[in-house]
């Protein structure tokens, strides 16, 4: 009897050990980008928060593979970061999802955390950021200050997280300036200097005296400073690109985000989530407003960020009427997460078709 | 004194498999002084990529998988470039071919497993082939250049492939991204020593053994030789060239058509975007260098294999930028092709002799 107990007690402390130990699990952390870590966008964000995170004092020096493809080569690449011991990684394009799936359902001692797709497993977790906040701000902005009513969006492809976008812009410019038009321009592409600078260049033919954009390249505000017209960037604080144009961006911090992650599977608390943070967390933000921006159009935009990290405001309640004028969304009505992540349709205000 | 350039009336088998061989040495010779600067030792680079590629039987599988549709899209180019046809469109029949394969997957109804299989074949090979026959057909009836009509005809399947996944066919579970749904599991290549191997390799090494007694064996494999080399001659001799010009684009589109199947069956399990990183462009070079040899389409696929596999560990284990993958992969390719312009000439020193 008091051996049971004894060997009870033995077999208890064990665990517990085994668990400590787990718990102070090194990270070895890999990333894998769609683009290259010198695109002054997107990639480049990601890569700011790589670092941010591998200042944590646990944390082994952290592996970047660039440029990898959506698809079967991508299935490659991470399968590689596990065969070299990585236990914590990060894949950051949609691309990435169906590769990311398949390495960790043959690793599952690994944690993966993919942004911007929809499958998770025990061991897959989903990240993305409510960029769709800061765009809506940077909308009343380009509101403000055309002076044609016409703002270009040069704009990457068309799924719902562009489209998303696109529309949340839209509604801060008619916020603010109800006779505005945002005209869209496919270029279907995510880095692709030379398409999206003609792009850029077709809106400011048609009078476009702002423009916005999703790429990851800085080719539309390079456009708007050629030609004086003002430009909203976007992925990261892109103005030394255009000086005189740059009005502000909708960008990225993931440096939260990538520090969260990191303590809890070092901790032991991590568990397959679907992190999907706004302006609240500082995920995503406004980069700091040029000096061309009026002060009142200024305190009008912080204040909107306010009622937004607050949790008063919601880009996307109603009412909200589409392009062809019908109610998608009634007065007093927020739109849910599930119809924000599959938006396929155009606001009013938008003119462009959502195929290319 | 002055150097001349002059074509050999023969080139000796030494000098045809000597100089690749050389050519490959200084390229790794240059690259490996582009790794110096780099701060890494090239014999530990090299020895690396080799591992990565063919060191381990997961390497190894990789490699095969990254050969497959380099194979079957080489051997599309390289049948075609016998009879002196440039068939500069395998990428956009690569997709045709998916595409057919993915409508038997998705739509036809058929759920057994081999009827799927030989099914999703037929289309593949019809829908290349047709594809490329209509450059055929142009070519055949009305002259006009097949490079011009197969490589405009890549940005038109692209499209059109873009138009089914942003539209009919897209997933309706995938939240309006644009992929189609999955195939079934019957719908799917076996797969071989729980690697990402499957029968698409198989295939691929069945074409390239048929296509090799086809040309070196059969009256019309001779007669596709005679044509391309001298048109006059052959129509002498009776031969019917325009229904042969028809008949090997027709079918160098269907074996690119099979290419696009071996990739939806056996690793992507559905049509998106990036389907092909460029095998059809790749596979002119392959054909280029292997010869128009189905022998040598198979050998220069796993080379070019090893290097894309390879390539991945200089950037994991030092961290090097993806351009310096590009540049190094470069390198080799260039070195490769210079070496073909000496196996056909020769330079030669000559005394000068000044005529007036």
């Amino acid at each position: 009897m008091k051996k049971t107990m004894v060997m009870a007690l033995v077999v208890l402390l064990c665990g517990f050990a085994g668990h400590a130990l787990a718990q102070n699990k090194q990270i070895k952390a890999g990333f894998i980008y769609v683009g290259p870590v010198g695109d002054a966008g997107y990639t480049f964000a990601h890569d700011q928060g790589r670092q941010e995170m591998e200042k944590l004092p646990f944390t082994e020096p952290s592996t970047y593979i660039e440029s990898v493809p959506g698809g079967a080569e991508a299935e490659r690449v991470i399968n590689g970061l596990v065969r070299r011991n990585h236990n914590l990684i990060f894949t950051t394009s949609f691309g990435h999802m169906d590769p990311t799936i398949n390495v960790a359902a043959r690793n599952k001692e690994v944690v993966f955390m993919h942004a911007s797709g929809y499958k998770t497993a025990e061991n897959v977790g989903t990240y993305f950021g409510r960029m769709y906040e800061p765009r809506y701000l940077s909308g009343m902005i380009a509101g403000k200050m055309t002076n044609k009513n016409i703002i270009g969006y040069v704009a990457a492809f068309p799924i719902p997280e562009v489209i998303r976008g696109i529309n949340a812009f839209t509604l801060g410019v008619r916020s603010v300036n109800p006779d505005a038009q945002v005209r869209v321009v496919w270029t279907q592409t995510w880095f692709d200097p030379g398409v999206e600078r003609d792009a850029a260049d077709s809106l400011l033919d048609v009078g476009a005296d702002v423009l916005a954009m999703h790429q990851d390249t800085p080719a539309t505000l390079q456009a708007a400073e050629a030609r004086g017209a003002y430009v909203i960037g976007y992925n990261s604080d892109n103005r030394r690109f255009a000086p005189n144009a740059f009005l502000t961006a909708p960008i990225w911090n993931w440096a939260p985000l990538y520090t969260y992650v990191a303590e809890a599977v070092h901790s032991g608390t991590w568990v397959s989530e679907q992190f999907w943070w706004g302006m609240d967390k500082d995920l995503v933000r406004l980069a700091s407003l040029s000096d061309r921006i009026p002060t009142d159009v200024k305190i009008l935009v912080n204040q909107r960020a306010e009622e937004i990290k607050a949790g008063t405001f919601h880009p996307f309640s109603g009412p909200i009427k589409n392009r062809d004028g019908q109610k998608v969304i009634d007065a007093g009505q927020t739109m849910s997460d599930p119809d924000l992540l599959s938006m396929n349709f155009f606001v009013e205000g938008v003119q462009g078709t959502l195929s290319n | 004194m002055k150097l001349v350039i002059e074509r050999r009336d023969t080139s000796s088998p030494l000098l045809r498999f000597g100089a690749p061989v050389v050519s490959i040495v200084i390229a790794l010779f240059f690259a490996g002084a582009l790794l110096l600067l780099a701060g890494v030792s090239p014999l530990e680079a090299y020895r690396e990529i080799l591992y990565e590629a063919v060191g381990s039987l997961y390497g190894l599988s990789e490699t095969l998988v990254k050969a497959t549709p380099l194979i079957l899209s080489g051997l599309a180019v390289s049948l075609a470039f016998r009879m002196q046809i440039w068939n500069i469109g395998a990428e956009g029949q690569i997709y045709m071919g998916a595409m057919g394969a993915t409508w038997v997957a998705l739509f036809s109804g058929m759920e057994n497993h081999w009827l799927l299989m030989v099914g999703m074949f037929s289309a593949a090979f019809i829908c290349g082939g047709l594809w490329a026959g209509v450059a055929g057909l142009l070519r055949a009836r009305w002259s006009v250049n097949e490079v011009i009509v197969t490589l405009m005809m890549n940005y038109i399947a692209i499209l059109f492939i873009n138009y089914l996944i942003y539209g009919p066919w897209r997933d309706p579970q995938g939240f309006n991204f644009p992929l189609t749904a999955q195939f079934a599991e019957a719908a799917r290549f076996a797969n071989f020593f729980d690697t990402r191997l499957h029968s698409g390799f198989l295939l691929a090494l069945g074409c390239a053994l048929i296509l090799y007694l086809f040309m070196e064996r059969t009256i019309w494999g001779y007669q596709i030789k005679v044509i391309g080399s001298n048109p006059q001659a052959a129509r002498y001799a009776g031969m019917r060239t325009g229904a042969s010009v028809f008949w090997v684009l027709f079918l160098s589109g269907a074996i690119a058509g099979i290419a696009g199947f071996s990739e939806v069956a056996g690793l992507q399990y559905r049509l998106q975007h990036g389907l092909s990183p460029g095998y059809g462009y790749t596979a002119i070079i392959i054909a280029w260098l292997a010869r128009r040899s189905a022998l040598g389409v198979v050998i220069v696929s796993l080379l070019m294999g090893i290097l894309l596999v390879g390539g991945d560990s200089l950037q994991m284990l030092w961290q090097l930028p993806i351009a310096f993958v590009y540049a190094f992969q470069g390198l080799i390719l260039f070195f490769l092709l210079g070496s073909d312009f000496f196996i056909q000439y020769r330079l030669k020193l000559v005394k000068g002799i000044h005529h007036g």
